[in-house]
C-alpha cells in the first residue's frame, strides 16, 4: 500500500492538529488517449474519508480535475487519544485504507 | 583579404569574451531549479510526506530487499545496507564501463546488474520498477555534493557531451546553451528557463504527474526544439548527462527533487 500520512504524535486536549493525507494513485481522467488514438478508461478515486474513533470527522469527494497522488491536508480539533483511519475509494470500488495513533494528554 | 580577417578579429574577440563571461557568470552564480521554483513547490520536496517521488523511493526500498531473477538473489543480498553501500554512489555516476567500454549511467548499471548478476528479466527504461530502484539509490546520496569520477577515460565522452550541449539542433535550431547557459532565469511561455543542473534526478515533475529519469527531461526538450529525439539509453543521452554532471560538480542531489 502507498500512502504516506503525517498525523502528530501528540497533542494537547483541545488543540487544533493538521493531518495530511497522500495517496499513490493515476488519477486517469478519462479524457486522454492513448496509443493508437484509444481513450484510456477514467480510473480515479472518487471519495476519500477519514475517521477516528469510529466516527467520520472529513470527507471529500474527487473529480477528474484532482491531480495524480491526490493529497489532502485538513484540520480538527484533538479530542483524545485514539486512531485516526483514511479510506481512498476507486472508481472500480476497490479501497485502500491507512491508519495512525495520535496521543491527546 | 588581409583587411577582412582584421575586421573580424575584434568580432571573434567579443564572442570569445561573452562565451567565456557567460561560463564564469554560470560558475560563480549556479542555481539549481530549486532555487527557481515558488516557496510552495520547494516546501513540497522538502516535506517527505508531501513529496510524492517518495512514493517511489519507498517501492525502490522494498525491490531492493525482494530477491529476483534465477539468480534468486536481492539488490541487498550482495549490496547489505543501501544507506551504507550506496550512499554518494548516484553523486559519482555516469561511470566508466570497462566491459562495454564507454560510461553508463545509474539506471543502466541497476539494468545490467540486474541481468548479469540476478539474472532476471531487464528493467525497460522508465518502467516504474527502475525508476523507483534508481530514485531510492540516489536518495542515498541526498544532500552530498556531485562528484563526477576523474576517470581520464570518460574524458572524450564528456568532451562530446559538451559538444552535444552546445550544437543547435531541430527546426527551432536551437542548442542547450542558447536557453540553459544565456537564458536562465528568464521565461519561456509561462515557466522560468532554469540552468540544467541535473541535481535531483530521478525526479517528480508535475507536468508528468509522475517520477522521470533526465533521459525523459532531455528527450522532452529536443522534441521542444523539433528535434528527433535520442533513444532512451543511447550513447549521446549518457553523453549528455555525463557533460551535466561536470558542470554541476558540488552541487547537492536532490533525489526525489520536485520540479514543476
Amino acid at each position: 500500500m502507498r500512502t504516506l500520512i503525517n498525523v502528530p504524535k501528540t497533542a494537547k486536549k483541545g488543540e487544533i492538529v493538521e493531518i495530511r493525507a497522500m495517496v499513490a494513485h493515476p488519477m486517469e481522467t478519462g479524457y486522454r488517449t492513448g496509443e493508437n488514438g484509444v481513450p484510456i478508461p477514467r480510473q480515479i478515486i472518487h471519495r476519500f474519508t477519514c475517521s477516528f474513533a469510529g466516527r467520520e470527522i472529513f470527507a471529500a469527494d474527487l473529480f477528474p480535475a484532482m491531480s495524480a497522488n491526490p493529497f489532502l491536508a485538513f484540520t480538527t480539533v484533538a479530542t483524545g487519544s485514539g486512531t485516526f483511519t483514511f479510506t481512498w475509494t476507486d472508481d472500480d470500488g476497490t479501497t485502500q485504507s491507512a491508519a495512525a495513533e495520535i496521543t491527546v494528554t | 583579404m588581409a583587411g577582412r580577417s582584421l575586421a573580424l578579429a575584434p568580432l571573434l574577440a567579443a564572442v570569445l569574451a561573452t562565451t567565456v563571461a557567460v561560463a564564469d557568470t554560470l560558475e560563480a552564480d549556479r542555481r539549481s531549479g530549486y532555487d527557481l521554483m515558488s516557496p510552495e513547490l520547494r516546501a513540497m520536496q522538502d516535506d517527505d510526506l508531501s513529496n510524492p517521488g517518495m512514493f517511489w523511493v519507498l517501492d525502490g526500498e522494498r525491490l531492493w530487499q525482494e530477491p529476483a531473477g534465477a539468480a534468486g538473489i536481492a539488490c541487498a543480498g550482495c549490496h547489505g545496507d543501501a544507506q551504507e553501500s550506496m550512499r554518494g554512489v548516484a553523486a559519482r555516476y555516469p561511470a566508466f564501463d570497462p566491459a562495454l567500454g564507454r560510461p553508463q549511467d545509474l539506471a543502466g548499471r541497476i539494468s545490467q546488474c540486474r541481468t548479469e548478476r540476478q539474472e532476471a528479466e531487464p528493467l525497460a527504461r522508465e518502467s516504474d520498477a527502475l525508476l523507483a530502484l534508481s530514485a531510492f539509490v540516489a536518495h542515498q546520496s541526498r544532500g552530498l555534493p556531485i562528484d563526477p569520477p576523474g576517470d581520464p577515460r570518460l574524458q572524450p565522452f564528456r568532451a562530446k557531451g559538451a559538444a552535444l550541449y552546445q550544437t543547435p539542433i531541430g527546426q527551432l535550431d536551437l542548442a542547450c546553451a542558447s536557453c540553459h547557459d544565456r537564458n536562465w532565469g528568464r521565461r519561456l511561455g509561462g515557466s522560468t528557463i532554469p540552468q540544467a543542473h541535473p541535481t535531483g534526478y530521478p525526479l517528480y515533475r508535475l507536468e508528468w504527474q509522475a517520477l522521470g529519469s533526465l533521459q525523459r527531461r532531455l528527450r522532452n526538450c529536443m522534441i521542444g526544439v523539433r528535434a528527433t529525439p535520442f533513444d532512451f539509453g543511447a550513447p549521446e543521452l549518457i553523453e549528455l548527462e555525463l557533460y551535466l554532471m561536470s558542470r554541476a560538480a558540488g552541487m547537492a542531489v536532490e533525489t526525489p527533487a520536485i520540479r514543476p
